[in-house]
């Protein structure tokens, strides 16, 4: 075993806990922790693809760590968003869980005062 | 694609104009922010009618060369660059979804029209800046040739959506967008993984590319279960389809038209792009079959709870959860015809047929919805006496785009649905067939119920709360109609939809 | 066994014991301390695998604007804790145990049995770099081989604050932005707040200007100076612009609309939108990077402000 074989089956693992922690945690702030392990744990496989790639007197294969820093970005956008919409629930009403009142099925389907 | 050539030479003509369709809807958001308040409006207006010109320019580029429309951005030649590639399906859904945003975009400038006395409102600006992002992430997923390029569509279509769930901010609206986002980011994250795994095997992230190289073995197993488990989960496929009928009836009723008539359809598109011109030679019946079952299981579960609804925007919620069932028949289908050594077009027509008369009739059918709503101050279905009087065109289109989900002719829904009930009788899966008729016999209870209402009289002295421009009840109608005539598409001498995609047929036969 | 091996083996266990607690651990706020913690060592781990412009970028997005965002939601949402205490039954974890641990075995089976050599596009890339008068070719992948998808990522940025701006009530629409924190001016961040964001902006200009020929770059370079921007504000010596303000917007798209327009100046220049003429790459890359670096800096920043919440002062 190498390095870059034993970080891939450590991504391995972290997706899977990521996976874990997105599914049983009932809050929403641990369930976008959860997706960011998650997250971390695609780009670290793909880190040691990169680092696997190494050739041509290049330490790793350069598109994967590009695609890297792009899919790094990306992330960030999203964790932002989500704990946006998260801080937005919390001010509305204080109670920040994904359950709502009602059943979805009879869930108000109100537009805007139209 | 030989690397012997140049990119010049790979280029075709009227290449160009795939990079006009993804950048010309981004430009016109930029701008428009910038000038911002009303003149935002003004700016995302224009950039439709110049989108809708671009997309009938691509069209006519296809049907004239009869094959793909290629451009390799900035002349690096995939596996190092990204190319951008319109077959027949990408110029289809091309077509369609600039149709559905153009109704939509006159539909929204009496409800998004910057109020009066104010600088900017946020809502109108939020709208107009996303619809425009929704569009050209779209296109982006629809011409991209790379699976990176489409996981950063897949983002871009995201966070577009997100937003107009929540766009006026209600609580519970915010709860449903925050759902939404997660689930999607699930989507798309398991989706990256798979490329990821990819590209460790094969060492490119083009399609064609990496149709040549893809062999079926464990790890392209794992990669395609990963990226169409991600993609399913952004359709809304049973049993992930939990976060749509609440984000979509909640939204306001332009906003719903986008997010059921065609942000779906983006994730929908990129796994049939998957399962067809990358995995072509990787899938199995048994695996097709599954996900036939999923979406068999949505059509049943989606229409039984939708003829449940007591409110119009939840109902045609649910309705949409069934109709995403209707999209997934096409993979046993077609798998079907193709193991059996047959031609799968008919299935893989019949599916996107399935896919564009839905993005018209929904997308009428929830700004239907809005009018009544304006007009009603609710959209309760036991109340909607004095419509078909009032609101005599909406109802009608009502009723059209309900005819084309049910399927009646000459309704593109008919046309689908005759497509792929022939593939299922010809590969002896007559099951489907069968759950066909009765997903179509439930619908029809549902538009009959919510038709027969409305035609029930006013009560005396009743006064609509708001009056309804017609301009608003006219795009309605024409989109309505759009999807009821689509199945004159039978009459086109051309088969486009399955222009430039020889590579794929290839690699499907044995 | 080699000492390197022993190290990388140590480390990986010390982030897996760190996602675990990340994951179980009770108290929400324990829990975002333990994924900061959890950041910074996966840099140890990009360090180890020799990608230092991922190293970098993970330092400081995935650690440190990340961090900041998920502290500042945790310390808000503190109060509520107490109130969500439906967990899922044995049935869920049960099942949502499986599914994780079939993943992690299905994924472990895929790296084991990667393809030895590895494929690799650093040939290619190595015998085109010259044609893009760029040395790092990390830079050259992103503003040459795939323009594209750095293009779009500028627009994702955008679109996502467009989103987290949306957010915000109708009353402080046109506001500003504000970090909630409770700054005393002459308490310790704002010492802080004086003395590191001259020593942050050099860094950040610095890495963002060897970028082209070494590690390091804009995505870099605008997550540090973005975060010295957000130091000052938080220690209360400057305030963030309202989101109505022309300068802002016109800076926020300024990065994107250049990039497009040294984009499609190529048709006529070099033959295909994104090609560059030769002999002119490094100065257009040059120009794109400056050009989308305060889109990324105020992009970035703002995205951890979150949605306006005040009116400016009249």
């Amino acid at each position: 075993m190498n390095g870059p074989t034993l970080f891939g089956l450590c991504a391995a693992a972290l997706i899977g806990f990521g996976l874990y922690g997105l599914i049983v945690n009932p809050q929403p702030l641990r369930k976008i922790i959860g997706f960011n392990i998650i997250g971390s744990g695609v780009f670290l496989l793909f880190g040691t693809i990169a680092r696997r790639g190494a050739a041509a007197g290049m330490g790793g294969d350069p598109v994967p760590q590009a695609l890297l820093i792009t899919g790094i970005v990306v992330a960030f956008s999203a964790t932002a968003l989500a704990v946006a919409l998260l801080l937005r629930l919390f001010d509305e009403g204080g109670v920040v869980t994904l359950v709502s009142e009602a059943s979805p099925t009879e869930a108000k389907a109100d537009p805007p005062d139209a | 694609m030989p690397h012997s050539l140049s990119a010049q030479d790979v280029t075709t003509p009227g290449g160009l104009l795939l990079v006009l369709a993804i950048l010309i809807p981004f430009i016109g958001m930029l701008i428009g922010f910038v000038f911002g308040g009303g003149k935002a409006m003004r700016v995302a207006l224009a950039t439709l009618a110049v989108g809708l010109a671009i997309v009938i320019a691509i069209a006519k580029a296809l049907v004239q060369s009869g094959d793909a429309v290629i451009y390799i951005l900035g002349g690096w030649m995939p596996p190092l660059g990204v190319a951008l590639r319109a077959d027949g399906l990408s110029v289809v859904m091309l077509l369609a979804i600039a149709v559905v945003i153009c109704g939509i975009g006159v539909y929204a400038r009496a409800d998004f029209g910057s109020p009066s006395g104010v600088k900017e409102a946020r809502a109108p600006l939020t709208f107009w800046l996303l619809l425009l992002a929704v569009w050209g992430s779209l296109n982006l997923v629809f011409v991209s040739g790379d699976l990176f390029t489409l996981y950063v569509a897949l983002e871009l279509l995201t966070f577009a959506a997100v937003p107009l769930v929540s766009l006026d901010g209600r609580s519970e609206t915010v709860r449903s967008a925050l759902r939404y986002l997660l689930y999607a980011l699930l989507g798309s994250v398991l989706y990256l993984l798979g490329a990821v795994l990819l590209y460790g095997v094969y060492g490119t992230l083009d399609i064609p590319l990496l149709a040549m190289r893809v062999r079926p073995e464990p790890v392209a197993w794992a990669a395609l279960a990963l990226m169409i488990s991600g993609l399913l989960a952004k359709t809304a496929l049973f049993p992930l389809h939990l976060w749509l009928p609440p984000a979509h009836a909640g939204a306001p009723a332009a906003a719903s038209a986008v997010l059921s008539g065609l942000v779906i359809k983006g994730s929908w598109f990129l796994a049939v792009r998957l399962w067809f011109d990358v995995f072509a030679g990787v899938v199995t019946l048994p695996s097709a079959q599954t996900l036939g079952t999923l979406g068999a299981a949505a059509i049943l579960v989606g229409n039984v709870v939708a003829l449940r609804q007591t409110r119009l925007k939840l109902l045609i919620a649910y309705s949409t959860v069934a109709q995403i069932g209707y999209l997934f028949l096409m993979f046993p289908l077609a798998t079907g015809l193709s193991s059996a050594g047959l031609d799968s077009a008919v299935a893989v027509n019949g599916g996107m047929l399935q896919a564009i008369s839905h993005a018209m009739a929904k997308a009428a059918m929830f700004m239907a919805a809005g009018l009544i709503y304006t007009t009603l101050g609710h959209d309760r279905v036991a109340d909607l006496r004095g419509m078909t009087s009032t609101l005599p065109m909406t109802v009608l289109a009502f009723a059209l785009a309900g005819a084309s989900l049910i399927g009646l002719p000459p309704s593109g829904g008919f046309l689908a649905k005759w497509l792929l009930i022939s593939a299922a009788i010809t590969t002896l899966q007559w099951w489907w067939a069968l759950l066909m008729l009765v997903g179509g016999l439930l619908t029809s209870v549902y538009v009959f119920i919510v038709v027969v209402r409305s035609l029930a009289p006013a009560h005396d002295g009743w006064k609509p709360k708001l009056p309804v421009p017609r301009y608003q009840q006219a795009a309605v109608l024409a989109l309505a109609l759009c999807s009821f005539l689509l199945g004159a598409a039978v009459l086109c001498p051309l088969d486009v939809m399955q222009i430039g995609r020889t590579v794929s047929r290839n690699t499907l036969l044995p | 066994m080699t000492l390197a091996l022993a190290v990388d083996i140590g480390l990986a266990l010390l982030i897996l014991a760190m996602a675990a607690w990340t994951i179980a651990v009770r108290d929400t706020f324990a829990s975002v301390i333990g994924f900061v913690t959890y950041g910074l060592l996966l840099t140890l781990v990009w360090v180890r695998l020799a990608l230092p412009d991922v190293a970098l970028t993970e330092a400081a997005m995935g650690g440190g604007l990340t961090g900041a965002l998920l502290i500042g939601a945790a310390a808000r949402l503190r109060r509520t804790e107490a109130t969500v205490r439906e967990r899922p039954g044995v049935f869920t974890r049960t099942l949502a145990a499986v599914l994780s641990a079939t993943v992690t075995a299905a994924l472990s089976f895929c790296v084991l049995n990667l393809p030895d050599p590895a494929p690799t596009l650093a040939p290619g890339a190595a015998a085109k770099l010259g044609s893009t008068g760029v040395g790092n070719p990390v830079t050259a992948v992103l503003l040459a081989y795939r323009s594209m998808d750095t293009l779009l990522e500028a627009i994702v940025v955008l679109i996502a604050l467009f989103g987290v701006w949306s957010l915000a009530h109708d009353r402080f629409w046109g506001g500003c932005p504000q970090l909630r924190t409770h700054a005393d001016s002459e308490g310790i961040l704002a010492y802080f707040a004086r003395i590191l964001p001259p020593i942050g902006i050099i860094v950040g200009v610095y890495i963002f200007w060897i970028g082209a020929d070494f590690p390091g770059g804009k995505f870099q370079g605008a997550t540090i100076l973005a975060a010295m921007w957000l130091l000052v504000i938080g220690a209360g010596l400057a305030h963030f612009p309202p989101v109505s303000q022309a300068w802002l917007r016109i800076l926020l798209v300024a990065g994107p609309l250049v990039f497009m327009a040294i984009g499609f100046a190529g048709i006529v220049t070099a033959g295909a939108v994104f090609a560059y003429p030769d002999g002119f790459a490094k100065p257009l890359i040059l120009a794109i990077e400056i050009a989308l670096m305060p889109t990324l800096v105020l992009a970035l920043a703002l995205l951890v402000a979150g949605a306006p919440q005040r009116m400016p002062p009249q």
